[in-house]
């Protein structure tokens, strides 16, 4: 196989990682929501707990799509 | 050629400053657009600054802004760590009036930039480090080692512990960094799929409606992000300062 071939499937993989990352966002946004709709009073105080959750979550799948980038473009 | 997503990333030199110790420093784009965000944050605050008993809407923004982020430090930390709401106030508003002035079309994104994010979370680092040193002695490094666990434990823990310490400064630099490569990068791959269908003519040019719409959305969504990145990196510093004030936990 071709060096250059061997690169994209590389960052093709790489990219994958965003998979882990939405069921993640998709599970701690319908975990919000349906605590919210139990205990509509609580659910104001825990936004922020549930934008660090989504920044948290969010982070890990774009250290895949860095690693995409750093194949494609930098080495 | 305009059609590569990461030439808008590029640095150009605007003038050369004297070398120091052999390595090349410069006034940049990077540098200009960052002058660019620290003075539009200044004139921001002039204009919200004239005190009236009933707050003009300038004034009511600022405020606002002000006890905002006062609010985010006392309910992560605790009042006590007010002597850092400077700090996470300066931190907030230069990394959100970067991300949004980087969303202006020719702007220059500062925060899309590794070296600017890793300079302010280490920064962030060595000011937890410093500061609990400083406060709690040596009983600082407790934070590494919770209290209660079974002697057994205690290696592994430590050992884990410490890696997830270190690994805060890159995680919180790389957060920042890669939110606003990935959203300007697809904001560009959409624009160029829309600009080739274009010159394609004929029916093919009509489908380059769908691209643009893709596009205004995208916009949306990169305002969003630019704002809750700004937030989630603030609030960040406030769960790390933490360590500070609260050593037994």
């Amino acid at each position: 196989m071709e060096a250059e071939a061997a690169k994209y499937i590389g960052a093709g993989l790489a990219g994958t990682a965003l998979i882990g990352a939405g069921i993640g966002i998709g599970s701690i946004f319908s975990n919000y929501l349906a605590g919210a709709l139990r205990n509509p009073s609580a659910a104001a105080g825990q936004r922020t707990n549930l934008l660090l959750g989504f920044a948290l979550c969010e982070a890990t799948g774009l250290f895949g799509f860095v690693l995409a980038m750093i194949i494609l473009f930098a080495a | 050629m305009a059609n590569d997503p990461m030439q808008q990333f590029e640095i150009k030199k605007i003038f050369d400053l004297p070398d120091i110790a052999g390595q090349d420093i410069a006034f940049t784009n990077s540098s200009l657009w960052m002058v660019v965000g620290a003075l539009s944050i200044i004139v921001f605050f002039f204009l919200t600054l004239k005190g009236k008993l009933v707050p003009t809407r300038m004034q009511s923004l600022g405020e606002l802004s002000y006890e905002f982020i006062a609010n985010m430090v006392k309910d992560t930390t605790g009042p006590e760590a007010m002597k850092f709401f400077p700090f996470v106030f300066c931190l907030f508003f230069f990394i959100l009036f970067a991300n949004l002035i980087g969303m202006n079309p020719y702007a220059f994104t500062t925060t899309s930039h590794l070296a600017v994010t890793v300079f302010m979370a280490v920064f962030t680092i060595l000011i937890v480090i410093i500061a609990g040193i400083w406060k709690n002695g040596l009983r600082w490094f407790k934070i590494f080692a919770p209290a209660g666990l079974p002697l057994l434990m205690y290696p592994i823990i430590i050992l884990i512990e410490i890696i997830s310490f270190i690994a805060r400064p890159i995680t919180l630099s790389v957060r920042l960094f890669a939110n606003m490569v990935a959203g300007h990068v697809i904001l560009k791959l959409f624009a160029i799929f829309a600009a080739f269908l274009v010159t394609q003519g004929g029916g093919i040019a009509a489908l380059a409606v769908v691209p643009v719409i893709g596009t205004m959305a995208i916009v949306a969504l990169e305002f969003l992000v630019a704002a809750l990145q700004a937030f989630v990196f603030a609030i960040l510093t406030c769960v790390y300062l933490n360590d500070v004030y609260h050593v037994d936990h």
